[in-house]
């Protein structure tokens, strides 16, 4: 799904709200996120997920095709980290498989595991 | 931040109730829970994509007992910034929404 799809969908689903202004809302939304970023303050939705900015320290590093030494700048970088809701529903299946008992993962189990992908 | 933040910031620029605003804010949210848990990706120009990556069954070992024991495969939630996003939050000029990647992308 890209921006526009989620936009569409959106307006699809709020059939009340005029589609330019759900455009609108929906970037402001993504907006907002970046510029919380910018500032290097973090983002905490729930249910979903936060977002952090992290700093990498300057190094250096190397030109993986000659082999020539270069200077890394310091940068930021931001992080996502899924929160429990969205972690458990994309791994549902997976945690369908195993019986309730063991159902967090990490849980000791005999049989070949099923494999996906 | 959290979502009341966001709703205020859209009630600001989009004049609508905070009712609307906060039940538009859930829907996209929710809206992008529901792609990812059915494994689809979600690409949101200008900010990032949100994926989901398979992990194979390995062997590994708690590290209390040093019992080795199988962990599961698992599905997972992953998300690479844009490298707008990153340029923004290094200060730097991004050009536009759908910027090239800069000398300082790393991709």
């Amino acid at each position: 799904m890209t921006r526009r799809e989620l936009i569409e969908a959106i307006a699809t689903r709020r059939p009340n709200l005029p589609r330019r202004e759900v455009e609108h809302a929906v970037n402001e939304i993504f907006k907002a996120m970046v510029d919380v970023l910018r500032r290097g303050e973090r983002i905490e939705i729930r249910g979903f997920g936060s977002f952090v900015v992290k700093r990498r320290a300057a190094r250096v590093g190397l030109n993986p095709r000659t082999g020539a030494a270069v200077h890394v700048p310091a940068k930021w970088t931001p992080f996502f980290k899924a929160g429990k809701e969205i972690r458990e529903r994309v791994d549902a299946d997976h945690a369908a498989a195993e019986s309730p008992a063991t159902a967090c993962h990490g849980a000791p189990r005999a049989d070949p595991l099923r494999r996906v992908g | 931040m959290t979502k009341a933040e966001i709703v205020d910031r859209v009630v600001e620029e989009v004049g609508w109730g905070r009712r609307d605003v906060g039940e538009t804010v859930d829907l996209v949210f929710e809206m992008i829970k529901s792609r990812l848990e059915n494994g689809e990706t979600v690409k949101l120009s200008g900010f990032g994509n949100f994926f989901v990556l398979e992990k194979k069954p390995r062997r590994g070992r708690n590290p209390q007992t040093g019992e080795s024991l199988t962990l599961r495969g698992r599905r997972v939630l992953s998300f690479k910034a844009s490298p707008v996003l990153k340029a923004e939050i290094n200060g730097e000029e991004s050009a536009g929404h759908e910027a090239e990647p800069g000398p300082n992308s790393d991709d």
